[in-house]
Formats: C-alpha cells, structure tokens, sequence
C-alpha cells in the first residue's frame, strides 16, 4: 500500500495535494483502489457546485462495487478532470497519478483538519 | 471464525486479495478481475470452488428420491457419468436451491450445491427422505475440494497436468463426468466456456493447484466468476432466484419438468400459480453508471428489478439480469434507476456471451 508523505488524506480514503495556486487535487487512494478493483465508472462533480465537508460529491465504480467520493473540505469545486472519466481505469494503473477533480477551499487552513500519511496508513490498515 | 478451504494457503502465496464469502474466506480477484475474466473467455483460469459442497445418495431409493425431490427429471440420467442442472423447490414452488446432480449407478447419485446453501440443503433433503421412507443414505463430502478449470484450452491445460485423465475424457461429451480413482472430471462450468471441474481429495488438491498453475492455467477469483456467469446468462441463488421466486418466473422453465404423471415437490404450487414474470437481459446503452442488482426497472408494461448486474469486460459496458412483466421484448427500451438518475438499457435475451462469442447485437 502507498501512501506518498507530501500528500493528506481522509478516513474515506481520497488523498489530496495542494497546488500551487492553493487549490486542492483530489483523488482516492491506493488502499481504496487494490479494495474496489477495476474500475470502471467514474462520476464527477459539476465544476462552480459547492460541496460541505464530507459531502459525497462523485461517484466511482469498479465491476464490483460502487463506491462515494467525498468532499475532503468545504469548498467549491473548480475543475474536474474529464480525461480521467473517459479512461477510469487509470485510477487503478496509478491512483495518485488519477486527480479526479480540484477544489477551492472555503477556508485554507481546514486543510490541516486532514490525516497525514502516516495517520492515514494506521487508519487504511485496521 | 471463517471457513477455509484447503488451497487457502495458496490464495495467500499468489496475493489473492481475500473477502467474507458467506461466512467462508475466499479469493475475490488475485490481481485484475478483468484480466482474469478474459483469461477464461480466451485461454484458461481456474477457481477454487471447494466451498461448494458434493453431497453423495447412496442407496437403492435413489432414483424414486430423486425423481421427488427435484424439479428437473433426473430419469433423463442414464448414461453413467451424466449429470443434469436442475433446481430443488419447496412446497410452495420456491427455489430452495440450484445444482448439478451427476448420475454415477443407479444407488449413487452426487449433487453438488451451492456454498451457502449447503446446510440448508442438507437439512431440507434430510427431512424429504424422512417423509419418503426410502432405502438412502445421504453424505455430505467435506472431504472433497473443487476446482474449476474453465475457458477455450481448459481441457488441453488439465490434459496436460493430468496426462492420464486424456484418455477417458477426451470423447466426453459436456453435462457428463468420469470417476477415475479418487477424482471425479466433469465437463461442466459455470462460464459458458469449456472446461472441467475437478473433485478430489482435499489433501491432493494444493499440488493439483499448483500443476496447473504450472501448465499456465491463470488463478481466477469469484469476482471474474460473477461476471463470467453472468455474461453467460446463468443464474446465481440469491440473486435471480430464491425461496419465494418461482423458477418460472426466474427463467428456469427449461428445467423444470411438469410433463407426465411424475409428482415432485413444488409441483402443484406450480401449476396453481403459473408464470407471472421472465428474466431477461438488459445492456445499459448510456455511459451512466453500471447495473446492479434491486434497481428498478420501469417498462410500458409495468415495473421490473434488476437481480444481477454488472460491468460486462467483453462488451465493455454493463449488463444486467432483470425480472420484469411477461409483455416485454427483446428489443424495447426500458428505464432503470441508476442512483438518482433514470438510463436507458436495451432489453436483450440472455445469454450475453458462450464460448467467446457475444452473442447480442
């Protein structure tokens, strides 16, 4: 199981990465990929829809299961990256690699709400 | 405390990733179930399906028993070593179980049932024979694993593991078995593809296991098990039927025998309430979502419900068992919630996929 140091993470398993521009990646993690299987559905949210905190916001789904993707912060979502729902799959191939769509957070420092890697890997591994 | 089967430690060494199958640890996909899928579909996989259990009746009522308790007509069975899908109702006509019942003489006859309904099973087929009175004896053989070697080389790969099973199984047709020694080689699936499934002693099956895999037989979870079986149209218990579903509104008419004067159990609640509902196939035509299972179906001719759906690798899109009213035809157009949304699915008649081929348009 992979859990990159520079990257948060949430107890539902998406990981995020802040960018540049103080905008939020996210994705779902390793642990959460290898647990669904192959994926083969990806729904992302509307780009300007605003989402609280652990609201579910997209959906993905393997040939097994469905399974919520969930707002990591309260914030709006300002991009969602279309190439990826075409090609799901990716999302097993290099899940930290597959950003799935990036957020404006109401409030920055909710960013330090979230797990650590190292918070996250105990929490993916009970 | 789950139960195991005797390749457990097998699953483990190839990295299966392992999940509560009904109160047994089984392996669910060992890498991509999708991978696994086509490796059936083109070549050859196997599964572990030990958790099934083989119950032997042995006894000079066999046949009387049998012709009672099952809704397909075992007297079908006369060439030694053939064996027949048939299912086991109750008294009001609902699908206790589905099973193959392989003809060895006439005072042997094996079934093989469905893992989570074995005690079930045996505790319904116990009280059957009570009532019954016959000469029979029933015997459950834990003893046994099962492995499922499935897809175009199947045969070739076992033959080739295997070399002195070649010539007794090489003229065999499908639907019948052979015994040689202590192993039993049926050429029966759960697929539609070719192949064998082999019992055996539950000692010999680590090192069956692994010459098989060494003959190139790629290992295959339940999970590609699911969508092989459903690309093929075949049933799963619990799903597409169960004990208050009538096998024919579950599209299970070709196996059940009502011809003749032969009473079953299930019968008479049978002919009283006559067919109601079909199965059919559904291909979902937007990219929407994937069919699953308890999703309503909305037709011109009334409400239907998904029982088994799922992601379809050879089509490439998501398919679906459904039970919906009698008027509907392939071809139409019906609606599905999908979530919180309506798609659109064609209605198909099943199967999806046999021997490699899609059958659908």
């Amino acid at each position: 199981m992979k859990t990159p140091e520079h990257l948060k993470y949430t107890t539902t398993h998406e990981w995020i990465r802040t960018e540049a521009d103080g905008t939020l990646a996210v994705g779902i993690t390793d642990h959460a990929q290898a647990v669904l299987g192959d994926i083969v559905f990806l729904e992302l949210p509307p780009v300007g829809k605003r989402f609280g905190r652990g609201e579910p916001c997209a959906v993905i789904e393997s040939v097994k299961a469905a399974s919520d993707i969930n707002m990591p912060v309260a914030g709006m979502v300002v991009a969602a990256n279309d190439a990826l729902a075409k090609a799901p799959e990716q999302v097993n191939a290099d899940a930290y690699a597959a950003w799935m769509f990036r957020i404006k957070p109401d409030n920055a420092a909710d960013i330090g709400g979230l797990l650590d890697a190292a918070a996250y890997a105990g929490h993916a591994e009970k | 405390m789950l139960k195991t089967t005797p390749l457990n430690a097998a699953h483990r060494a190839l990295g299966a990733r392992m999940v509560d199958f009904g109160g047994w640890d089984m392996p669910v996909n060992y890498g991509s179930q999708i991978e696994e899928h086509q490796a059936v579909r083109r070549d050859a996989g196997m599964f572990d399906v030990s958790h099934m259990l083989a119950v032997d009746l042995h006894g000079a009522g066999v046949r009387a028993f049998l012709r009672f308790a099952l809704a397909n007509a075992t007297d079908k069975l006369r060439d030694p070593g053939g064996a027949l899908y048939s299912c086991m109702l109750n008294h009001e006509g609902g699908v206790i179980d589905d099973l193959i019942v392989y003809f060895f003489t006439d005072e042997c006859f094996r079934l093989v049932v469905n893992a989570g309904r074995a005690e079930n099973d045996l505790a319904w087929l116990g009280s059957l024979k009570e009532g019954f009175g016959a000469e029979l004896e029933l015997r459950p053989r834990r003893d046994l694993a099962m492995i499922a070697v499935q897809g175009p080389n199947a045969r070739e790969r076992v033959w080739q593991a295997l070399p002195e099973t070649r010539a007794a199984t090489a003229a065999m047709r499908a639907f019948h078995s052979v015994n040689l020694g202590e192993m039993m080689l049926a050429r029966t699936g759960y697929t539609g593809e070719d192949g064998f499934e082999l019992l055996l002693p539950a000692a010999a099956a680590e090192g069956l296991w692994r010459q098989l895999l060494g003959c190139g037989v790629k290992p295959c979870g339940l999970g590609a098990r699911d969508t092989l079986r459903l690309e093929a149209g075949m049933n799963l218990w619990g799903q597409d039927m169960d004990e208050s579903v009538s096998p024919l509104d579950a599209g299970l008419a070709w196996t059940v025998d009502l011809d003749g004067a032969r009473d079953f159990v299930g019968k008479a609640a049978l002919l009283a309430r006559p067919r109601s509902r079909q199965l059919l196939g559904l291909v979902l035509a937007d990219k929407g979502g994937v069919l699953r299972g308890r999703q309503k179906v909305s037709t011109p001719e009334g409400e239907g419900v998904v029982t088994s759906g799922t992601f379809s690798p050879s089509l490439g899109r998501s398919i679906a068992l459904a039970r919906v009213p009698l008027g509907v035809k392939a071809g139409a157009l019906v609606q599905v919630s999908v979530r919180d949304r309506q798609l659109t699915a064609k209605v198909v008649k099943p199967p999806f996929v046999r021997n490699g081929k899609i059958l659908i348009n």
